[in-house]
């Protein structure tokens, strides 16, 4: 029977769940995937978390406890960087220690250290050390690297196309192996989502944000349809590099979106106590005021954000817009 | 140009005598007030980490004096502090105030990047002056951290209640006034006799607790609620897992100088906290270990709301409390922190451990229970 993997439905699943897929897969290996995001699963995350964490964090503890029985290893990197000279966010440099020390009754976890911050070709040194649980056989783990590499670029290539990460992922799974026009989504105007993969693909978490959107015939772009080269240079606009990958790609994508003629509006979406969320969305409200008058949302989501009110929001901003448009 | 910075506890003695020693004139921003966190509250983001808000309300006050130009560290990450500057700055220009900004990063590679970069600041000022400069302003840091060690243990044993924080008041004033290193060594001196000559009871035994966390709430007073003091009122003796001249040392002089630091701190961490998190979090924990080992009696955390790394260090913290036995409690601080509220907590855990000292005392051989108070 071949080894089971657990894959937390959480955190940097919406960012490299292809190139994790692909090394385990080609390795021999069953990857299982925790269920989608439900009240149970987050309740049971939500419990067994500090209060102080921020809900991504605790949704993951959720997903975890939800593949304890599932699987033979759970897969938790410690993503420490995954780029020169930047971070995620100091709560994934110790995330595998918390969930040690909180959830009882774990099967055994990877939790190998990613850190590109020096070197970019420690990853393959990383995914080396956790080819070798399962195998001596170094030219295997290497073909499997390869693999998961691919996989991940073809990834990206839908992404940039326009797929939303968790429809590339189930357009993968079907088997499209590529494509070359874009995922059509009619729609009378179009609003950029930008906001962490986990927050804004994740449907419960997001109370549907992208599909109510789309129901409101908006066509939504977010910041994983953007190339790096285009989050690299918009963000290098700030006076000082900022150090957090993801919060770079956050004001990247603002920074993008907001000068784009064919973007009608931003949405912000934030957790609630989330650290880099704090400084990225202060960062970007205060560019886009002095630049631009583009219609601007913040949504702050926690475990208590109730839908209607969500609805109720979403509805107002996207009515302004459409009066914006009708007296121009 | 008349420089400003922002507070962290005796932070201001070191960086007043530094710019005065380069005939830099200074603007000491007023001490933290209910002032200064509802101003610096107003125009920082909602989650912005406490340090921030209160960065924010020292510049408003300070420029309302006079100031025209802020000298603040930076840092590379992985944490917010390195980004605080970038954020101020933003801020203040929307808000009108328009002072310049020169951010100390701390060197990467090499301690005369610090150098160049005070240097920039003083202009005509010799290399020399410069390494006098610092090296005066650490010999204060010095100074204060010494005398604050001793008032940690006079504290609980005082007889007449007070009667320290009125030497420590003075010791303060003169060390901050003393206008070379000969002064300040005399001082120091002087200091160090008034405060034995306190008048103590050596028979007590205090409890002893070990004050952990994030740096800048376990510094600053003015918003940890003055913590030790109270704690020390109640009998207990504290110490703390970080100095100021430590900080110093790691943070801009890249732990050049042989001091105690955070290093040891740190190897104590795994394998509870097996890699670096940011701030302090590694600290936190290896700390509490360390406490736990030395026999403390407690062990309280600091931390402002939304700390990353003290949040990864607090949901870690329970299990170290219970695998090396030493009870620990988690005071987490932000703008709405009342003082009332915080003093009862303290009192109860302090209670708690009084009585857990007693059992033990009584019976000295039996394992006391272990508790972790998270409130
Ligand atoms: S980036 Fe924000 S939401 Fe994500 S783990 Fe860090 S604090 Fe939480
Ligand atoms: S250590 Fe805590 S208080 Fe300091 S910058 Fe980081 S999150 Fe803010």
């Amino acid at each position: 029977m071949p080894v089971k993997i657990g894959v937390p439905r959480a955190l940097l699943y919406y960012n490299y769940f292809p190139l994790w897929n692909g090394f385990f897969r080609e390795l021999g290996c069953d990857v299982v995937i925790s269920g989608k995001t439900s009240k149970a699963i987050l309740d049971k995350g939500v419990k067994m978390s500090v209060d102080e964490a921020c809900l991504p964090v605790k949704l993951f503890f959720g997903h975890v406890v939800d593949l304890r029985e599932k699987a033979d290893y759970i897969f938790m990197p410690r993503m420490v960087s995954v780029e020169r000279k930047s971070y995620i966010c100091p709560k994934f440099l110790g995330l595998p220690d918390m969930v040690r020390y909180n959830i009882p009754d774990l099967p055994n976890i990877i939790d190998v250290t990613v850190n590109m911050s020096r070197n970019e070709k420690n990853l393959i040194k990383s995914f080396t050390e956790v080819g070798r649980l399962f195998t001596g056989n170094y030219l295997g783990i290497r073909k499997a690297f390869q693999k998961g590499l691919q996989e991940q670029e073809r990834f990206e290539r839908l992404n940039q196309l326009g797929f939303l990460p968790h429809e590339s992922i189930e357009q993968m799974e079907k088997g499209l192996i590529s494509q070359n026009y874009s995922p059509s989504h009619p729609g009378k105007l179009t609003i950029a989502v930008v906001g962490h993969g986990y927050n804004i693909y994740d449907a419960y978490i997001s109370m549907n944000l992208i599909n109510k959107l789309r129901d409101m015939s908006a066509r939504v772009v977010t910041p994983d349809m953007l190339t790096n080269d285009i989050i690299q240079d918009r963000s290098d606009e700030l006076p000082k590099k900022l150090f957090w990958s993801m919060g770079k790609q956050m004001i990247g994508s603002a920074f993008h979106y907001m000068r784009s003629q064919s973007i009608d509006g931003i949405i912000h979406v934030a957790s609630f106590g989330c650290g880099p969320d704090s400084f990225t969305q202060e960062l970007i409200e205060r560019y886009l005021r002095r630049s631009r008058n583009m219609p601007f949302l913040n949504l702050t989501i926690d475990e208590h954000t109730g839908e209607a009110g969500v609805i109720t929001r979403l509805e107002a901003f996207i009515d302004m817009i459409q009066w914006r448009r009708a007296a121009q | 140009m008349k420089v400003t910075f922002p507070h962290m506890g005796y932070m201001y003695i070191c960086l007043k005598a530094l710019f005065n020693y380069l005939d830099i004139e200074v603007v000491v921003p007023p001490m933290p007030s209910k002032r200064t966190l509802s101003l610096g509250t107003q125009h920082s983001p909602e989650f912005a980490c406490l340090p921030l808000k209160i960065n924010m309300g020292n510049f408003m006050e300070a420029y309302e004096k006079g100031a025209d130009t802020i000298v603040m560290a930076g840092g590379v990450g992985p944490c917010r502090f390195g980004y605080y500057a970038q954020v101020q700055r933003e801020i203040l220009k929307d808000i009108g105030i328009n002072m310049k900004m020169v951010v100390l990063e701390p060197p990467q590679k090499h301690i005369s990047e610090l150098l160049i970069k005070v240097r920039e600041l003083t202009g005509s000022k010799s290399w020399f002056d410069v390494v006098r400069a610092i090296r005066f302003a650490f010999n204060k840091a010095c100074a204060v951290d010494e005398v604050d060690r001793i008032v940690h243990k006079i504290r609980p044993r005082e007889i007449e209640t007070g009667a320290v924080d009125l030497v420590l008041a003075e010791a303060i004033k003169w060390i901050d006034e003393a206008q070379n290193k000969k002064q300040l060594d005399e001082v120091l001196k002087q200091a160090k006799n008034e405060l034995a000559s306190i008048e103590v009871d050596y028979s007590r035994r205090p409890i002893r607790i070990g004050i952990v966390g994030e740096i800048y709430v376990i510094l600053e007073p003015f918003v940890n609620l003055n913590v030790e003091k109270h704690l020390g009122r109640m009998g207990v003796e504290v110490e703390r897992s970080i100095y100021l001249s430590e900080w110093i040392n790691d943070h801009l002089f890249m732990g050049l100088l042989k001091m105690k630091g955070n290093k040891s701190a740190r190897e104590l961490a795994p394998p509870y906290v097996n890699h670096f998190v940011g701030g302090h979090g590694q600290e936190t924990i290896g700390s509490t270990v360390k406490y736990g080992k030395e026999k403390y009696d407690g062990v309280i955390q600091l931390m402002p709301f939304g700390c990353m790394p003290e949040i990864v260090a607090e949901s870690i913290l329970p299990t170290v409390s219970r695998e090396i036995g030493i009870p620990t409690f988690s005071l987490i601080l932000d703008e709405h922190s009342g003082d009332a509220g915080v003093i009862t907590r303290l009192e109860a855990f302090v209670d708690l451990l009084a009585r857990k000292k007693e059992i033990n005392d009584e019976t000295k051989d039996a394992e006391g229970a272990f508790i972790c108070a998270d409130i």
